[in-house]
Protein backbone atom coordinates (compact mmCIF):
# COMPACT_ATOMS: atom_id res chain seq x y z
CA UNK A 1 0.00 0.00 0.00
CA UNK A 2 1.09 3.47 -0.77
CA UNK A 3 0.16 6.59 -0.32
CA UNK A 4 2.00 9.57 -2.09
CA UNK A 5 4.14 7.62 -3.67
CA UNK A 6 5.70 6.13 -0.35
CA UNK A 7 4.97 2.82 0.69
CA UNK A 8 3.26 2.80 4.41
CA UNK A 9 5.72 1.84 6.53
CA UNK A 10 7.13 5.41 6.45
CA UNK A 11 4.26 6.82 7.66
CA UNK A 12 3.98 4.42 10.55
CA UNK A 13 7.71 5.01 11.04
CA UNK A 14 7.29 8.73 11.14
CA UNK A 15 4.84 8.48 14.14
CA UNK A 16 6.78 6.24 15.89
CA UNK A 17 9.54 8.94 15.62
CA UNK A 18 7.30 11.81 16.61
CA UNK A 19 6.38 9.92 20.00
CA UNK A 20 9.85 8.69 21.03
CA UNK A 21 11.27 12.12 20.41
CA UNK A 22 8.23 13.71 22.22
CA UNK A 23 8.84 10.99 25.20
CA UNK A 24 12.65 11.75 25.44
CA UNK A 25 12.21 15.05 25.58
CA UNK A 26 9.29 15.04 27.92
CA UNK A 27 11.24 12.56 30.57
CA UNK A 28 14.78 14.12 30.18
CA UNK A 29 12.52 17.34 31.07
CA UNK A 30 11.02 15.91 34.16
CA UNK A 31 14.50 14.59 35.37
CA UNK A 32 16.27 17.47 34.20
CA UNK A 33 14.81 18.93 37.08
CA UNK A 34 15.55 16.52 39.49
CA UNK A 35 19.25 16.53 38.59
CA UNK A 36 19.74 19.91 38.76
CA UNK A 37 19.11 20.39 42.04
CA UNK A 38 21.18 17.24 42.67
CA UNK A 39 24.06 18.46 41.19
CA UNK A 40 23.52 21.75 42.40
CA UNK A 41 23.07 20.49 45.87
CA UNK A 42 26.26 18.53 45.94
CA UNK A 43 28.35 21.22 44.29
CA UNK A 44 27.19 23.26 47.04
CA UNK A 45 27.91 20.31 50.01
CA UNK A 46 24.26 19.71 50.48
CA UNK A 47 22.18 16.73 50.04
CA UNK A 48 19.46 17.73 47.31
CA UNK A 49 16.14 16.02 47.54
CA UNK A 50 15.68 13.21 48.98
CA UNK A 51 13.20 12.42 50.40
CA UNK A 52 10.56 10.77 47.69
CA UNK A 53 11.47 7.24 46.89
CA UNK A 54 14.84 5.89 46.74
CA UNK A 55 17.24 8.82 46.52
CA UNK A 56 14.58 11.64 45.69
CA UNK A 57 14.06 9.64 42.23
CA UNK A 58 10.16 10.63 42.53
CA UNK A 59 10.50 13.98 43.34
CA UNK A 60 9.73 15.32 39.46
CA UNK A 61 6.41 13.48 39.74
CA UNK A 62 5.32 14.44 43.12
CA UNK A 63 6.47 18.15 42.30
CA UNK A 64 4.43 17.67 38.88
CA UNK A 65 1.06 16.14 40.96
CA UNK A 66 1.71 19.07 43.04
CA UNK A 67 1.62 21.59 40.86
CA UNK A 68 -1.79 20.28 39.11
CA UNK A 69 -3.24 20.77 41.82
CA UNK A 70 -2.64 24.31 42.74
CA UNK A 71 -5.14 27.03 42.46
CA UNK A 72 -5.21 29.08 39.28
CA UNK A 73 -5.38 32.42 39.60
CA UNK A 74 -5.30 34.81 36.62
CA UNK A 75 -5.09 38.28 37.50
CA UNK A 76 -8.37 40.63 37.10
CA UNK A 77 -6.88 43.58 35.34
CA UNK A 78 -4.29 40.74 32.56
CA UNK A 79 -5.36 40.70 29.45
CA UNK A 80 -6.85 36.92 29.52
CA UNK A 81 -6.27 36.02 25.78
CA UNK A 82 -2.90 36.55 25.73
CA UNK A 83 -2.17 35.80 29.55
CA UNK A 84 -3.75 32.15 28.57
CA UNK A 85 -1.88 32.26 25.38
CA UNK A 86 1.65 33.00 26.36
CA UNK A 87 2.46 29.23 28.17
CA UNK A 88 1.61 27.64 25.27
CA UNK A 89 4.03 29.96 23.04
CA UNK A 90 7.04 29.30 25.40
CA UNK A 91 6.25 25.54 25.38
CA UNK A 92 5.70 24.71 21.23
CA UNK A 93 8.74 25.83 20.14
CA UNK A 94 10.98 23.96 22.32
CA UNK A 95 9.43 20.65 21.07
CA UNK A 96 9.21 20.90 17.18
CA UNK A 97 13.06 22.28 16.95
CA UNK A 98 13.56 17.97 17.53
CA UNK A 99 11.33 17.43 13.91
CA UNK A 100 15.02 18.15 12.17
CA UNK A 101 17.70 16.99 14.57
CA UNK A 102 18.65 13.38 13.14
CA UNK A 103 19.19 10.96 16.74
CA UNK A 104 20.79 8.11 14.78
CA UNK A 105 21.69 6.57 11.88
CA UNK A 106 19.84 4.87 9.28
CA UNK A 107 18.30 1.83 10.60
CA UNK A 108 16.89 -1.08 8.44
CA UNK A 109 13.39 -2.64 9.61
CA UNK A 110 11.85 -5.40 7.09
CA UNK A 111 13.89 -3.81 4.12
CA UNK A 112 13.09 -0.78 4.36
CA UNK A 113 15.50 2.02 5.69
CA UNK A 114 14.40 4.01 8.07
CA UNK A 115 16.99 7.30 9.26
CA UNK A 116 16.30 8.07 13.27
CA UNK A 117 15.64 11.98 12.11
CA UNK A 118 11.82 13.05 12.29
CA UNK A 119 11.96 14.91 9.16
CA UNK A 120 13.59 13.05 6.88
CA UNK A 121 12.99 9.78 4.54
CA UNK A 122 15.43 7.14 3.19
CA UNK A 123 15.45 5.53 -0.41
CA UNK A 124 16.48 1.78 -0.85
CA UNK A 125 20.20 2.64 -1.31
CA UNK A 126 20.17 4.18 2.23
CA UNK A 127 20.42 7.77 0.46
CA UNK A 128 18.82 10.27 3.04
CA UNK A 129 16.59 12.99 1.96
CA UNK A 130 15.84 15.38 4.73
CA UNK A 131 15.11 18.93 4.92
CA UNK A 132 17.47 20.94 3.27
CA UNK A 133 17.17 23.86 5.28
CA UNK A 134 17.54 22.32 8.53
CA UNK A 135 19.78 24.94 10.26
CA UNK A 136 17.42 27.47 9.02
CA UNK A 137 14.30 25.53 10.54
CA UNK A 138 16.10 25.45 14.42
CA UNK A 139 16.57 29.40 13.73
CA UNK A 140 13.45 29.92 13.07
CA UNK A 141 11.93 27.92 16.00
CA UNK A 142 14.58 29.69 18.61
CA UNK A 143 13.19 33.21 17.54
CA UNK A 144 9.67 32.39 18.06
CA UNK A 145 10.39 31.51 21.79
CA UNK A 146 10.59 35.11 22.59
CA UNK A 147 7.03 35.66 21.95
CA UNK A 148 5.88 33.67 24.95
CA UNK A 149 7.84 35.61 27.92
CA UNK A 150 7.03 39.22 25.90
CA UNK A 151 3.48 38.06 25.73
CA UNK A 152 3.75 36.20 29.08
CA UNK A 153 5.63 39.96 30.41
CA UNK A 154 3.06 42.33 28.96
CA UNK A 155 -0.10 39.99 29.73
CA UNK A 156 0.35 39.88 33.20
CA UNK A 157 -0.60 43.75 33.68
CA UNK A 158 2.78 44.03 36.29
CA UNK A 159 5.89 45.83 36.83
CA UNK A 160 8.09 43.24 37.38
CA UNK A 161 6.32 41.14 34.67
CA UNK A 162 6.72 43.68 32.46
CA UNK A 163 10.29 44.41 32.98
CA UNK A 164 11.05 41.30 33.13
CA UNK A 165 9.44 40.79 29.08
CA UNK A 166 11.32 43.92 28.20
CA UNK A 167 15.00 42.38 28.95
CA UNK A 168 14.21 38.97 27.53
CA UNK A 169 13.25 40.73 24.21
CA UNK A 170 16.06 42.88 24.18
CA UNK A 171 17.92 39.79 25.05
CA UNK A 172 17.05 37.66 22.91
CA UNK A 173 17.27 39.69 19.70
CA UNK A 174 20.71 40.63 20.23
CA UNK A 175 22.63 36.99 20.99
CA UNK A 176 19.92 35.12 18.33
CA UNK A 177 22.33 37.17 15.91
CA UNK A 178 26.09 35.83 17.51
CA UNK A 179 24.48 32.44 17.51
CA UNK A 180 23.42 33.20 13.75
CA UNK A 181 26.75 34.46 12.63
CA UNK A 182 28.73 31.36 14.84
CA UNK A 183 26.61 29.00 12.93
CA UNK A 184 27.63 30.23 9.59
CA UNK A 185 31.45 28.87 9.89
CA UNK A 186 29.45 25.56 10.45
CA UNK A 187 28.09 25.86 6.85
CA UNK A 188 31.56 27.19 5.59
CA UNK A 189 32.93 23.90 6.16
CA UNK A 190 30.07 21.97 5.70
CA UNK A 191 28.89 22.97 2.49
CA UNK A 192 25.18 22.25 3.48
CA UNK A 193 22.30 23.63 5.61
CA UNK A 194 21.01 20.16 5.90
CA UNK A 195 21.50 18.10 9.36
CA UNK A 196 22.04 14.89 8.19
CA UNK A 197 25.08 16.39 6.09
CA UNK A 198 26.70 17.88 8.49
CA UNK A 199 26.27 14.80 11.04
CA UNK A 200 27.23 12.90 8.21
CA UNK A 201 30.68 15.43 7.38
CA UNK A 202 31.81 14.71 11.36
CA UNK A 203 33.04 11.55 11.53
CA UNK A 204 35.86 10.38 14.29
CA UNK A 205 36.78 12.80 16.83
CA UNK A 206 38.93 15.32 14.68
CA UNK A 207 35.87 15.45 12.33
CA UNK A 208 33.79 16.74 14.70
CA UNK A 209 33.30 20.48 13.83
CA UNK A 210 34.74 21.63 16.66
CA UNK A 211 37.69 20.16 16.46
CA UNK A 212 38.02 20.90 12.34
CA UNK A 213 40.08 24.24 12.76
CA UNK A 214 40.56 26.80 15.88
CA UNK A 215 37.46 29.12 14.27
CA UNK A 216 34.89 26.67 14.18
CA UNK A 217 35.96 25.65 18.23
CA UNK A 218 35.43 29.55 18.57
CA UNK A 219 32.21 29.24 16.95
CA UNK A 220 31.38 26.62 18.87
CA UNK A 221 32.17 27.72 22.50
CA UNK A 222 30.37 31.25 21.25
CA UNK A 223 27.40 29.59 20.07
CA UNK A 224 27.39 27.54 22.90
CA UNK A 225 27.34 30.75 25.33
CA UNK A 226 24.94 32.47 22.80
CA UNK A 227 22.10 29.68 23.48
CA UNK A 228 22.65 29.95 26.84
CA UNK A 229 21.55 33.46 26.23
CA UNK A 230 18.88 32.96 24.28
CA UNK A 231 17.02 30.14 26.77
CA UNK A 232 17.57 32.63 29.51
CA UNK A 233 19.68 30.62 31.38
CA UNK A 234 22.09 31.25 34.19
CA UNK A 235 24.39 33.36 33.95
CA UNK A 236 21.94 35.40 31.41
CA UNK A 237 18.75 34.86 33.13
CA UNK A 238 17.94 38.14 33.88
CA UNK A 239 14.22 38.02 32.82
CA UNK A 240 13.19 36.00 35.85
CA UNK A 241 16.02 37.05 38.16
CA UNK A 242 14.61 36.36 41.30
CA UNK A 243 15.75 38.59 44.02
CA UNK A 244 15.08 41.76 41.86
CA UNK A 245 11.67 41.04 39.79
CA UNK A 246 10.52 38.13 42.06
CA UNK A 247 10.86 35.77 38.92
CA UNK A 248 10.03 38.58 36.52
CA UNK A 249 7.84 37.64 33.74
CA UNK A 250 5.93 34.39 35.49
CA UNK A 251 5.29 36.35 38.38
CA UNK A 252 1.80 36.30 38.32
CA UNK A 253 1.61 32.44 36.89
CA UNK A 254 0.56 29.82 38.92
CA UNK A 255 -0.34 26.16 38.87
CA UNK A 256 -0.33 24.65 35.13
CA UNK A 257 0.79 27.83 33.27
CA UNK A 258 3.63 27.75 35.66
CA UNK A 259 4.90 24.66 35.09
CA UNK A 260 4.77 25.07 31.49
CA UNK A 261 6.78 27.72 31.71
CA UNK A 262 9.22 25.40 33.92
CA UNK A 263 8.65 22.73 31.31
CA UNK A 264 9.39 25.17 28.78
CA UNK A 265 12.74 26.74 29.69
CA UNK A 266 14.29 22.35 30.39
CA UNK A 267 13.10 21.76 27.23
CA UNK A 268 14.55 24.96 25.16
CA UNK A 269 18.12 23.46 27.31
CA UNK A 270 17.19 20.00 26.27
CA UNK A 271 16.73 21.69 22.30
CA UNK A 272 19.86 23.95 22.55
CA UNK A 273 22.15 20.60 23.87
CA UNK A 274 20.74 18.88 20.73
CA UNK A 275 21.97 21.27 18.35
CA UNK A 276 25.14 22.01 19.62
CA UNK A 277 25.79 18.38 19.67
CA UNK A 278 24.37 18.01 16.11
CA UNK A 279 26.68 21.36 14.77
CA UNK A 280 29.76 20.97 16.96
CA UNK A 281 30.20 17.44 18.43
CA UNK A 282 29.36 15.35 15.71
CA UNK A 283 25.59 14.32 16.15
CA UNK A 284 25.34 10.03 16.34
CA UNK A 285 28.78 9.87 15.46
CA UNK A 286 30.80 7.83 18.13
CA UNK A 287 32.11 4.42 19.37
CA UNK A 288 28.19 3.29 21.10
CA UNK A 289 25.45 2.63 19.28
CA UNK A 290 24.28 5.56 17.53
CA UNK A 291 21.57 6.80 19.60
CA UNK A 292 23.47 6.34 22.79
CA UNK A 293 26.03 9.12 21.55
CA UNK A 294 23.86 11.35 20.78
CA UNK A 295 22.27 10.99 24.33
CA UNK A 296 25.41 10.85 26.06
CA UNK A 297 26.68 13.98 24.46
CA UNK A 298 23.34 15.89 25.21
CA UNK A 299 23.54 14.91 28.96
CA UNK A 300 26.77 15.92 28.87
CA UNK A 301 26.35 19.44 27.75
CA UNK A 302 23.38 19.61 30.01
CA UNK A 303 25.69 18.76 32.58
CA UNK A 304 27.33 21.61 31.85
CA UNK A 305 24.27 24.02 31.55
CA UNK A 306 23.53 23.31 35.41
CA UNK A 307 27.97 23.32 36.35
CA UNK A 308 27.57 26.94 34.77
CA UNK A 309 24.62 27.69 37.40
CA UNK A 310 26.27 26.36 39.97
CA UNK A 311 29.35 28.39 39.24
CA UNK A 312 28.46 31.69 38.05
CA UNK A 313 26.93 34.95 39.20
CA UNK A 314 23.98 36.52 37.22
CA UNK A 315 25.28 39.76 34.68
CA UNK A 316 24.15 43.05 35.02
CA UNK A 317 21.74 43.96 32.21
CA UNK A 318 24.31 46.89 30.88
CA UNK A 319 26.94 44.46 30.94
CA UNK A 320 25.29 41.41 29.21
CA UNK A 321 24.05 43.75 26.11
CA UNK A 322 27.79 44.81 26.22
CA UNK A 323 29.10 41.41 26.00
CA UNK A 324 26.71 40.40 23.32
CA UNK A 325 27.26 43.70 20.84
CA UNK A 326 30.41 44.42 21.44
CA UNK A 327 32.43 41.16 22.22
CA UNK A 328 30.33 38.14 20.30
CA UNK A 329 29.07 39.58 17.73
CA UNK A 330 32.46 42.11 16.42
CA UNK A 331 33.97 38.08 17.57
CA UNK A 332 31.97 35.88 15.41
CA UNK A 333 32.52 38.11 12.18
CA UNK A 334 36.02 37.85 12.44
CA UNK A 335 35.62 33.95 12.86
CA UNK A 336 33.73 34.13 9.68
CA UNK A 337 36.77 36.08 7.98
CA UNK A 338 39.41 34.00 9.57
CA UNK A 339 37.56 30.49 8.69
CA UNK A 340 37.01 31.43 5.56
CA UNK A 341 41.11 32.25 4.80
CA UNK A 342 41.88 28.97 6.61
CA UNK A 343 39.54 27.06 4.71
CA UNK A 344 41.49 28.65 1.46
CA UNK A 345 44.64 28.16 2.61
CA UNK A 346 44.32 24.30 3.81
CA UNK A 347 41.87 22.97 1.59
CA UNK B 1 -4.31 16.22 0.09
CA UNK B 2 -1.96 19.69 -0.70
CA UNK B 3 -5.08 21.00 -2.06
CA UNK B 4 -6.50 20.59 1.97
CA UNK B 5 -3.37 22.23 3.31
CA UNK B 6 -3.96 24.39 1.22
CA UNK B 7 -7.02 25.72 1.32
CA UNK B 8 -7.06 24.95 5.62
CA UNK B 9 -4.00 27.28 5.52
CA UNK B 10 -5.59 30.09 3.37
CA UNK B 11 -8.46 30.18 5.74
CA UNK B 12 -6.59 30.50 8.55
CA UNK B 13 -4.36 33.29 7.18
CA UNK B 14 -7.25 35.32 5.59
CA UNK B 15 -9.47 34.80 9.09
CA UNK B 16 -6.14 35.95 11.13
CA UNK B 17 -5.33 38.65 8.48
CA UNK B 18 -8.62 39.86 9.04
CA UNK B 19 -8.10 40.00 12.61
CA UNK B 20 -5.39 41.56 12.55
CA UNK B 21 -7.29 44.56 10.73
CA UNK B 22 -10.15 44.63 12.72
CA UNK B 23 -8.68 44.36 16.22
CA UNK B 24 -8.26 47.02 18.32
CA UNK B 25 -5.39 45.96 20.53
CA UNK B 26 -2.06 46.20 19.11
CA UNK B 27 -0.46 43.55 20.34
CA UNK B 28 -3.75 40.95 19.94
CA UNK B 29 -2.96 42.28 16.35
CA UNK B 30 0.85 41.66 16.61
CA UNK B 31 0.13 37.42 17.38
CA UNK B 32 -2.62 37.56 15.22
CA UNK B 33 -0.73 38.57 11.72
CA UNK B 34 2.46 36.38 13.15
CA UNK B 35 -0.41 33.52 12.72
CA UNK B 36 -1.10 34.92 9.32
CA UNK B 37 2.92 34.68 8.43
CA UNK B 38 2.91 31.03 9.75
CA UNK B 39 -0.01 30.03 7.79
CA UNK B 40 1.87 31.77 4.96
CA UNK B 41 5.08 29.90 5.77
CA UNK B 42 3.05 26.61 5.18
CA UNK B 43 1.43 27.97 1.63
CA UNK B 44 5.40 28.71 0.89
CA UNK B 45 6.65 25.73 1.87
CA UNK B 46 3.62 23.55 0.19
CA UNK B 47 4.82 25.33 -3.03
CA UNK B 48 7.87 23.85 -2.84
CA UNK B 49 9.69 26.84 -1.59
CA UNK B 50 11.02 25.71 2.15
CA UNK B 51 13.66 28.72 1.65
CA UNK B 52 11.12 31.26 1.75
CA UNK B 53 9.03 29.41 3.75
CA UNK B 54 11.88 30.01 6.66
CA UNK B 55 12.90 33.11 5.42
CA UNK B 56 9.27 34.05 6.14
CA UNK B 57 9.28 32.90 9.67
CA UNK B 58 12.53 34.24 10.62
CA UNK B 59 12.71 37.95 9.25
CA UNK B 60 8.88 38.64 9.58
CA UNK B 61 7.54 36.30 12.61
CA UNK B 62 10.72 35.91 14.46
CA UNK B 63 12.48 39.40 14.00
CA UNK B 64 10.42 42.40 12.49
CA UNK B 65 7.06 41.74 14.77
CA UNK B 66 9.29 41.77 17.92
CA UNK B 67 10.44 44.72 17.16
CA UNK B 68 7.12 45.79 17.36
CA UNK B 69 6.14 43.78 20.19
CA UNK B 70 9.03 45.65 21.86
CA UNK B 71 7.89 49.30 20.90
CA UNK B 72 4.33 48.55 21.90
CA UNK B 73 5.71 47.18 25.26
CA UNK B 74 7.81 50.41 25.58
CA UNK B 75 4.76 52.89 24.61
CA UNK B 76 2.56 52.11 27.26
CA UNK B 77 -0.58 52.78 25.28
CA UNK B 78 -3.21 52.58 28.57
CA UNK B 79 -6.61 51.10 26.80
CA UNK B 80 -6.97 51.09 23.43
CA UNK B 81 -9.45 48.73 23.08
CA UNK B 82 -11.88 51.83 24.96
CA UNK B 83 -11.15 53.58 22.14
CA UNK B 84 -14.05 54.26 19.40
CA UNK B 85 -13.26 52.87 16.23
CA UNK B 86 -11.08 54.44 13.20
CA UNK B 87 -13.77 56.97 10.90
CA UNK B 88 -14.00 55.69 7.00
CA UNK B 89 -11.88 58.67 6.08
CA UNK B 90 -8.87 57.15 8.23
CA UNK B 91 -9.17 53.82 6.53
CA UNK B 92 -9.60 55.50 2.90
CA UNK B 93 -5.65 55.66 1.95
CA UNK B 94 -4.90 52.10 3.30
CA UNK B 95 -7.88 51.32 1.20
CA UNK B 96 -6.21 52.49 -1.73
CA UNK B 97 -2.79 51.06 -0.92
CA UNK B 98 -4.49 47.71 -0.31
CA UNK B 99 -6.32 47.69 -3.84
CA UNK B 100 -3.74 48.99 -5.95
CA UNK B 101 -1.02 45.98 -4.32
CA UNK B 102 -4.00 43.74 -5.25
CA UNK B 103 -4.41 44.74 -8.82
CA UNK B 104 -0.70 44.89 -9.61
CA UNK B 105 -0.76 40.99 -8.06
CA UNK B 106 -3.72 40.31 -10.08
CA UNK B 107 -2.19 41.83 -12.99
CA UNK B 108 1.44 39.82 -12.89
CA UNK B 109 -0.17 36.48 -11.67
CA UNK B 110 -2.66 36.80 -15.60
CA UNK B 111 0.33 36.81 -17.24
CA UNK B 112 1.94 34.02 -15.99
CA UNK B 113 2.13 30.48 -17.24
CA UNK B 114 2.15 28.02 -14.38
CA UNK B 115 4.26 25.72 -16.78
CA UNK B 116 6.63 28.24 -16.63
CA UNK B 117 8.18 26.83 -13.33
CA UNK B 118 11.94 25.59 -13.54
CA UNK B 119 11.63 21.69 -13.81
CA UNK B 120 14.59 21.61 -10.75
CA UNK B 121 13.86 23.22 -7.45
CA UNK B 122 16.42 26.00 -7.08
CA UNK B 123 18.16 25.18 -3.61
CA UNK B 124 19.91 27.56 -1.04
CA UNK B 125 23.10 27.65 -3.43
CA UNK B 126 21.58 28.39 -6.68
CA UNK B 127 19.71 31.41 -4.75
CA UNK B 128 22.70 32.57 -3.11
CA UNK B 129 24.61 32.76 -6.72
CA UNK B 130 21.49 34.40 -8.01
CA UNK B 131 21.45 36.70 -5.74
CA UNK B 132 24.95 37.97 -5.54
CA UNK B 133 25.55 37.89 -8.91
CA UNK B 134 23.02 38.76 -10.90
CA UNK B 135 21.49 41.14 -8.16
CA UNK B 136 25.13 42.19 -6.70
CA UNK B 137 24.73 45.74 -7.22
CA UNK B 138 21.46 45.80 -5.50
CA UNK B 139 22.61 43.82 -2.58
CA UNK B 140 25.01 46.31 -1.88
CA UNK B 141 23.30 49.36 -2.35
CA UNK B 142 20.77 47.83 -0.16
CA UNK B 143 23.47 47.09 2.60
CA UNK B 144 24.65 50.59 2.16
CA UNK B 145 21.23 52.49 2.75
CA UNK B 146 21.11 50.01 6.50
CA UNK B 147 24.44 51.45 7.15
CA UNK B 148 23.00 54.49 7.28
CA UNK B 149 20.56 53.76 8.91
CA UNK B 150 22.55 52.16 11.62
CA UNK B 151 24.40 55.32 12.23
CA UNK B 152 21.38 57.29 11.93
CA UNK B 153 20.30 55.58 14.80
CA UNK B 154 23.65 55.59 16.80
CA UNK B 155 23.32 59.55 16.37
CA UNK B 156 19.98 59.30 17.76
CA UNK B 157 20.52 57.49 19.94
CA UNK B 158 23.72 59.20 21.70
CA UNK B 159 24.07 59.99 25.22
CA UNK B 160 23.90 64.25 25.37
Amino acid sequence: MEIMGLPLIYYGAMILKVLLAFVFVLLTVAYATYAERKIIGHMQVRVGPNRVGPMGLLQPIADGIKLFFKEEIIPSEASKFAFLLAPLVALIPAFISFAVIPFGDVIEIAGYKIPLQIAAFADNAGTVFDLNIGVLYILAMASLGVYGIVLAGWSSNSKYSLLGGLRSSAQMISYELAAGLAIVCVFMVSQSLSLHAIVADQAGLFGWYLFRNPFTFLAGIIFFICSLAEINRTPFDLPEAETELVSGFCTEYSSMKYAMFFMAEYANMVTVCAVTTTLFLGGWQGPLPSVLNFIAKVYFLMFVCMWIRATYPRYRYDQLMKLGWKVFLPSTLFLIVGNAIWITLFK
Amino acid sequence: MAATLFYILATVMVIATILAITGRHPVHAIVYLVTSFFALAGIFYLLLAPLVAMFEVIIYAGAVMVLFMFVIMMLDLGHPERGGRPALGQWLPALLLGATVLATISYAAAGFAGDKLPAMLPGVKEFAVTLFSRYGVAIEVISLQLLFAVVGALYLGRRR
